[in-house]
């Protein structure tokens, strides 16, 4: 098993450098994800397609665009969530660290395990308790040490901000929690594994706004411990939580696109391309 | 809409008639308990209750005991239970989640008309291709293979508690993987995604999170199979063997309450004719209890994961 | 900025690696034990199939030699005598299926109806009732309409047919209320509202609306009722000479394949296969075709 992070400088030229600075972050901050020339196809018929960038460890990442742009399809092929369909083709190069995501010796489950997934609705196993959710993934990956399952499912609890609420109730089922708490406690479930990036698709579009609210502080609490992706189509979101934000867009050919990577500062203050400045103006999508 | 001169029902004399028929089936719902209880009360009344657990069954000697139908009913359900059981639950998992989505409909159709194929076919096809196959291979193989168990002591004779119980599981394999399949087909996909992304192999998805997820529907599906088991009777009387007494092997011929009835209501009168029409309401009592805790089961296990299903 | 993913002895670190050596050490014990899995699963499925199959297949093999315009025009010949056909049966089944089907379905539209309708005690009551009668051993079944029917007028097509139609009306009860069900609230009240009353709602409105599956239900319960033999051989009492009357004794395909697949004869066990062959591809066809039929309709409908 390789280290978790390899060390290599994120940001090559002088003017990502200066970008970077001016946005307030760290320009030589490890790279954990790179994406090149990634493009998803169903059938033959491209998705999305010329996704190149880098994600940064210890930041939070979010892909914009509107729908039909492919935020969710090129979130769903960093942990090979697209494996499972047939007419499914993912091409390019995804590296997590030294590991090439996609080469035949890699296997997905072993990559799940480092590549953590939040869905849409918040999806705890209805049959499980609390604590068997939380310990879900690390028994799925073989770990059967009462200790390091007990402090793990700890460490998550406490980390998404569920602690508290549900010590007391451990054995009780998931049901029993609020859409909010529910969706904690996937993320939960997701952070015991310790993976070492984080995909939120849409992570809160099912719940209300004081739980949206939560999980927001939570995912800004969170980039210390893991590397989070996030796709939003909320671009308030994107700018409350990322730190880099990649602004995809729907092509003629109906594939999607990435428009602009950058700063999300910087996407949203002064873009480079005509088109992000009418998306983060809001005038279409 | 109106057509004068048409005979026309007023809204209260449509309710009627609605209620009319639904008393009717709620009388002949009565009628068919009342009709086999009071016939079958001469049987108690003459012979008390002791001869349902008697060993014996020699009605020329007045001798009645029900145990070896009671147990022969049982066992052969329990053999083929305990075949449909893992082998219908596998299949229904190939079906929804492994086979090729292309003829993924086509071969669950397939099994779904199966189930309709009558069970005196299954009967002749058992009595005439199986047993023979039974006698001459299945047997001798199973008793040289498993023989220190003692469940397969005496000769092979192809009919028999084994034979009517595989019998019965293919012909309750088709109601169990068409219901097993539909219910573990719905468990939601986020749910099988959810166990993916946090690196679990495909059967831990499936054993962890998609039976799991659908356990109350399995159950109904196990209930029904197991009723339908219990309550078969040409298709077990046809290679059963239909021996009054205790089976001591697996290969032993038998005889379940169906077979029995059936075979002996021809020749029956008095009291004897009563013991039949009290051996058919034992079954339903049998009945009744395997689905009683069948549906405990289901509630005991629905009510725990209530609402379970993430909005 | 620094990440806690730099500083050693961080207990978060610490555990990402335990959790990755541990996820490797056991990836190939986990890998093989679902292959292993999922391997008895095709196993499963295959065992699954191939008697099934098989039993399509035998009967199909041995089935379609007997299948000769004796076989469709002459009555039954006494055991052991060769030749004869299985006429007496096919009309016998057809009579009192005919018989049972005339009767339950109005029947049991009507009730399926009333649960449609209805809430509470009375309904959720009848309603478990029918589940109960689903359940019934058909062999009980048969034992009431021996006592109900032929202890009074002895054995005959009618008192099989009264059995038959027993074991079809829950499941025409259940099925009528799930399509009447369906029929949607709106159609229902803003028919309600156009001052319609509520009969001519259930004949225009209702009652089309869930036609499609009233009569899926209906076809799958005659093909459930055409297969039943142990009701039969309690209150028919068998006919081997050609007999319309229900009145009378009558022979039963079911029960004319259960009484000769122990005979000795092979031309009588011939007939047999014949028989089961008749009465599978009958009931094939049914529920084939009610599929058919109720997926057309739906598609019109849209």
């Amino acid at each position: 098993m390789t280290d978790a992070v390899t060390v290599t400088p994120g940001a090559e030229n002088a003017a990502t450098v200066r970008a970077d600075e001016a946005a307030g972050l760290n320009p030589v901050a490890a790279v954990v994800m790179t994406l090149a020339d990634v493009a998803v196809a169903f059938d033959g018929r491209t998705a999305v397609r010329d996704v190149t960038f880098d994600v940064h460890a210890g930041e939070v990442t979010s892909l914009i665009g509107p729908s039909g742009s492919g935020k969710t399809t090129l979130l769903r092929a960093l942990n090979r969530m697209h494996d499972t369909v047939r007419t499914a083709a993912v091409t390019g190069t995804v590296r997590l660290g030294d590991l090439d995501v996609y080469a035949p010796s890699t296997d997905p489950t072993l990559l799940r395990s480092r590549v953590g997934m939040v869905f849409q609705r918040p999806n705890p196993f209805p049959t499980m308790s609390i604590y068997e959710n939380a310990v879900a993934g690390l028994k799925f990956n073989g770990i059967r040490k009462k200790a390091l399952l007990d402090e793990a499912a700890e460490s998550a609890l406490v980390a998404a901000a569920l602690w508290d609420s549900v010590k007391d109730r451990m054995s009780a089922h998931a049901s029993t929690l609020s859409g909010g708490e529910q969706q904690r406690l996937c993320i939960a479930r997701a952070l015991a594994v310790e993976p070492e990036v984080l995909l939120m698709d849409e992570p809160t579009s099912a719940l209300d706004p004081i739980a949206t609210k939560r999980i927001e502080e939570l995912v800004v609490e969170l980039k210390d411990r893991v590397t989070i992706i996030i796709v939003t189509h909320n671009m308030q979101q994107a700018m409350r939580v990322s730190d880099r934000c990649a602004f995809l867009l729907m092509g003629e050919d109906k594939a999607g696109e990435l428009i602009e990577y950058g700063p999300t500062a910087q996407l949203f203050s002064e873009p480079t391309d005509p088109r992000t400045l009418d998306y983060v103006n809001g005038r279409f999508g | 809409m109106r057509r004068p001169g048409r005979f026309r029902l007023p809204d209260s004399g449509y309710r009627a008639v609605l209620a009319v028929a639904a008393a009717v089936l709620a009388a002949l719902a009565v009628w068919f308990l009342i009709a086999i209880v009071v016939q079958a009360k001469p049987a108690f009344s003459t012979l008390g209750f002791s001869w349902i657990f008697g060993r014996v069954w020699d009605p020329s000697h007045g001798k009645y005991g029900l145990l070896p139908f009671i147990l022969g009913t049982l066992e052969v359900t329990a053999v083929a239970v305990v075949l449909a059981v893992p082998i219908g639950l596998g299949t229904a998992l190939a079906l929804a989640y492994l086979v090729p989505r292309r003829i993924r409909s086509s071969l669950s159709t397939t099994v779904e008309l199966l189930a309709a194929v009558p069970s005196v076919v299954y009967g002749l096809w058992g009595l005439v291709v199986l047993a023979p196959v039974f006698r001459d291979t299945v047997e001798p193989f199973l008793t040289s293979v498993l023989g220190w168990t003692g469940l397969f002591d005496g000769p092979s004779q192809g009919v028999g508690l084994l034979l009517a119980g595989v019998i019965l599981f293919v012909m309750i394999l088709p109601t169990m993987v068409a219901i097993s399949r539909d219910v573990l087909a719905v468990v939601p996909n986020e749910q099988v995604e959810g166990a993916m992304a946090l690196g679990a192999t495909r059967w831990q998805v499936l054993y962890k999170v998609v039976v799991p997820g659908a356990r109350t529907g399995l159950l109904g599906a196990f209930t029904l199979a197991t009723g339908r088991a219990l309550g078969e009777t040409v298709a077990v009387a046809l290679v059963i063997g239909n021996s009054p007494y205790i089976a001591h092997s697996i290969k032993s011929p038998a005889a379940t309450i169906p077979s029995l009835i059936v075979n002996n209501f021809g020749e029956s009168t008095g009291t004897e004719l009563a013991v039949l029409f009290a051996a058919g309401l034992v079954l339903l009592v049998i009945g009744i209890a395997v689905n009683s805790v069948a549906r405990w089961l289901v509630w005991s296990t629905a009510g725990s994961s209530a609402g379970a299903t993430s909005r | 900025m620094t990440t806690l993913l730099d500083l050693p002895g961080d207990p978060t670190l610490e555990r990402r690696r335990a959790v990755q050596e541990a996820a490797a050490s056991s990836l190939r014990r986990r890998k093989l034990g679902s292959a292993v899995a999922l391997g008895v699963c095709w196993v499963f499925l295959g065992i699954a199939i191939v008697p099934l199959v098989g039993v399509v297949a035998y009967v199909v093999a041995k089935g379609l030699p007997a299948w000769s315009v004796d076989f469709f025009t002459k009555s039954t010949v006494p055991e052991g005598i060769p030749g004869g056909g299985v006429w007496n049966a096919i009309v016998g089944t057809a009579v009192i299926t005919t018989v049972a089907i005339v009767v339950t379905v109005p029947f049991g539209l009507l009730v399926g109806l009333f649960l449609a309708e209805s809430d509470g005690r009375v309904a959720a009551s009848l309603r478990f009732t029918a589940d109960v009668m689903t359940g019934v051993p058909s062999i009980t079944v048969g034992i009431f309409g021996y006592i109900a029917i032929v202890r009074n007028f002895g054995n005959s097509g009618f008192a099989g047919a009264f059995a038959i139609g027993f074991i079809m009306l829950p499941v025409i009860v259940r099925a009528g209320e799930t399509a009447f069900r369906g029929v949607p609230t709106s159609l229902n009240e803003a028919a309600l509202a156009l001052g319609a009353r509520k009969v001519t709602i259930a004949r225009k409105v209702v009652v089309p609306t869930a036609l499609p599956g009233v009569i899926t239900g209906v076809l799958l319960a005659v093909a459930r009722g055409l297969g039943e033999t142990a009701p039969l051989l309690l209150t028919i009492g068998g006919n081997q000479y050609l007999q319309w009357n229900p009145t009378k004794q009558m022979e039963a395909l079911p029960t004319f394949i259960y009484s000769s697949s122990s005979q000795p004869y092979a031309d009588q066990v011939q007939l047999a296969w014949g028989a089961a062959l008749l009465l599978m591809v009958v009931v094939l066809v049914l529920s084939i075709g009610s599929r058919l039929f109720a997926a057309r309709l739906r598609k019109e409908r849209r």
